[in-house]
C-alpha cells in the first residue's frame, strides 16, 4: 500500500497533470508556452520513480525534487526542484507532518526559490501565490485556528496572489520581455504554485478530517 | 587544464557549439557538451549539466558556457548539486563566441580566471568594426 505522503504528491501530481493545458495557455500569454507541458511530464515521471513505500517524508520530497530537476526541463525545473528539496529539510527523517512543521517548510521553500531565481514578491512570480500563503497560514497558527481553517486561508490568499499578478508588470524571466504588455495576464509560476497548495489542501480533507 | 562545459536547450546547438570550439581549441581540450534532456526533446537537465561538470573537471576546475533562461538556472542548480569541491565558474557570455575563446584559452594554459576573462571578453568583441 502507498504511504501518505505518496499519496499526497499523487493528488499534487494529478493536480497539475489536469491542469497542463490551463498552464500552458497561460505560458503561451506571456512566456514560451512549455509551463504546464513541462510540469506534467516533471510529474509523471515523479509519479513513475518515487518509491510508494517510503515513510521519510525528508527522503521522499528530496527525491521529488530531484526528479523534477531532470525532467521539467525549463525554468521551473530548477525552481520547483529546489522548492520540493528545501522543503524536505524541516522533515529529514519524519514521518509524519505537523502544521508547524508545513509552515517551516514553506518558509524554506520560499527561501530557496528567492535564492534560486533570485526574486522578490511583487515580480509576477511564484512568489506572489507562496509568500502571502505563508503569512495567512503563519497568523491561521498563532491565532490558534483548526487546521482546516488555516489551510483555507492559505489557499485563498495565494489565489488572492494568483490575482494579484495579473495586476503588475513581469520583471523575471521569459514574461519580463514583455514589459507592461504582461500585465492583465496572470503568472503561470503562480497558478501551478495555487494549485499545488489547494491540492495539499485538498489531500488533507479527504483523509484527515 | 581548465575545463569547458557548453550547456544548451537543444542537443544539436550544444554539439555543434562544442564541434566548432574543438575545432578551435585543437588536439588536447577538455570541452564537454550537454544539451536538452535526456530524450532529446528542448530543455535543461541539472543532474546531466552537474555530471558534465564532473567530467569536464581535472582538477582544474570548469568553465561553463550556458544559453538563456533555464540553461543558467539549471546550471546554477547543478553547481549547488555538486558533492565533490570543484571549481566552477558560468561565464557572462554569448555562448558560441564565448566558448570558443574559452576552448582556446584553456587549451594553451590559461588558468580559470583567464579562461572565465577569455570568454567575457567574446561579448565585447564587435564582428564589424
Amino acid at each position: 500500500m502507498a504511504t501518505k505522503i505518496y499519496e499526497c504528491i499523487q493528488k499534487i501530481g494529478d493536480a497539475i497533470i489536469e491542469n497542463k493545458d490551463f498552464l500552458t495557455d497561460l505560458d503561451r500569454e506571456i512566456g514560451d508556452a512549455d509551463h504546464g507541458v513541462n510540469m506534467a511530464r516533471g510529474f509523471t515521471e515523479v509519479l513513475a520513480q518515487l518509491p510508494q513505500d517510503e515513510t521519510d517524508l525528508g527522503k521522499v520530497l528530496k527525491k521529488v525534487g530531484m526528479v523534477l530537476l531532470s525532467k521539467v526541463g525549463g525554468a521551473s525545473g530548477p525552481l520547483y526542484g529546489t522548492a520540493y528539496m528545501k522543503a524536505a529539510g524541516p522533515v529529514n527523517g519524519k514521518t509524519e507532518l505537523t502544521l508547524e512543521d508545513g509552515k517551516e517548510m514553506l518558509e524554506a521553500v520560499i527561501a530557496g526559490i528567492k535564492m534560486r531565481g533570485k526574486a522578490e514578491r511583487g515580480e509576477k512570480t511564484m512568489l506572489d501565490a507562496l509568500e502571502p500563503a505563508l503569512e495567512a497560514l503563519t497568523k491561521g497558527l498563532e491565532n490558534g485556528d483548526d487546521a482546516q481553517a488555516c489551510l483555507n486561508a492559505m489557499c485563498e490568499a495565494a489565489r488572492e496572489g494568483v490575482e494579484y499578478t495579473k495586476t503588475i508588470r513581469a520583471t523575471k524571466g521569459r514574461a519580463s520581455y514583455l514589459g507592461d504588455r504582461s500585465i492583465g495576464h496572470q503568472d503561470p509560476g503562480a497558478t501551478s504554485s495555487a494549485i499545488t497548495l489547494e491540492a495539499i489542501k485538498e489531500f488533507y480533507v479527504e483523509n484527515f478530517k | 587544464m581548465v575545463g569547458i562545459l557548453i550547456v544548451s536547450h537543444s542537443k544539436m546547438a550544444a554539439e555543434g557549439i562544442y564541434e566548432l570550439a574543438v575545432q578551435m581549441a585543437g588536439k588536447d581540450h577538455r570541452v564537454f557538451a550537454v544539451g536538452g534532456m535526456e530524450d532529446g526533446s528542448i530543455g535543461t537537465d541539472a543532474i546531466r549539466i552537474k555530471e558534465g561538470i564532473e567530467k569536464a573537471n581535472d582538477g582544474d576546475g570548469v568553465v561553463l558556457l550556458a544559453d538563456l533562461g533555464s540553461g543558467i538556472l539549471s546550471s546554477q542548480m547543478a553547481i549547488d548539486l555538486l558533492e565533490e569541491e570543484i571549481q566552477v565558474e558560468i561565464a557572462d557570455a554569448p555562448i558560441l563566441e564565448g566558448a570558443i575563446s574559452a576552448a582556446v584559452q584553456a587549451a594553451i594554459g590559461g588558468t580559470l580566471k583567464e579562461v572565465v576573462e577569455a570568454a567575457e571578453l567574446a561579448k565585447q568583441v564587435s564582428k564589424l568594426d
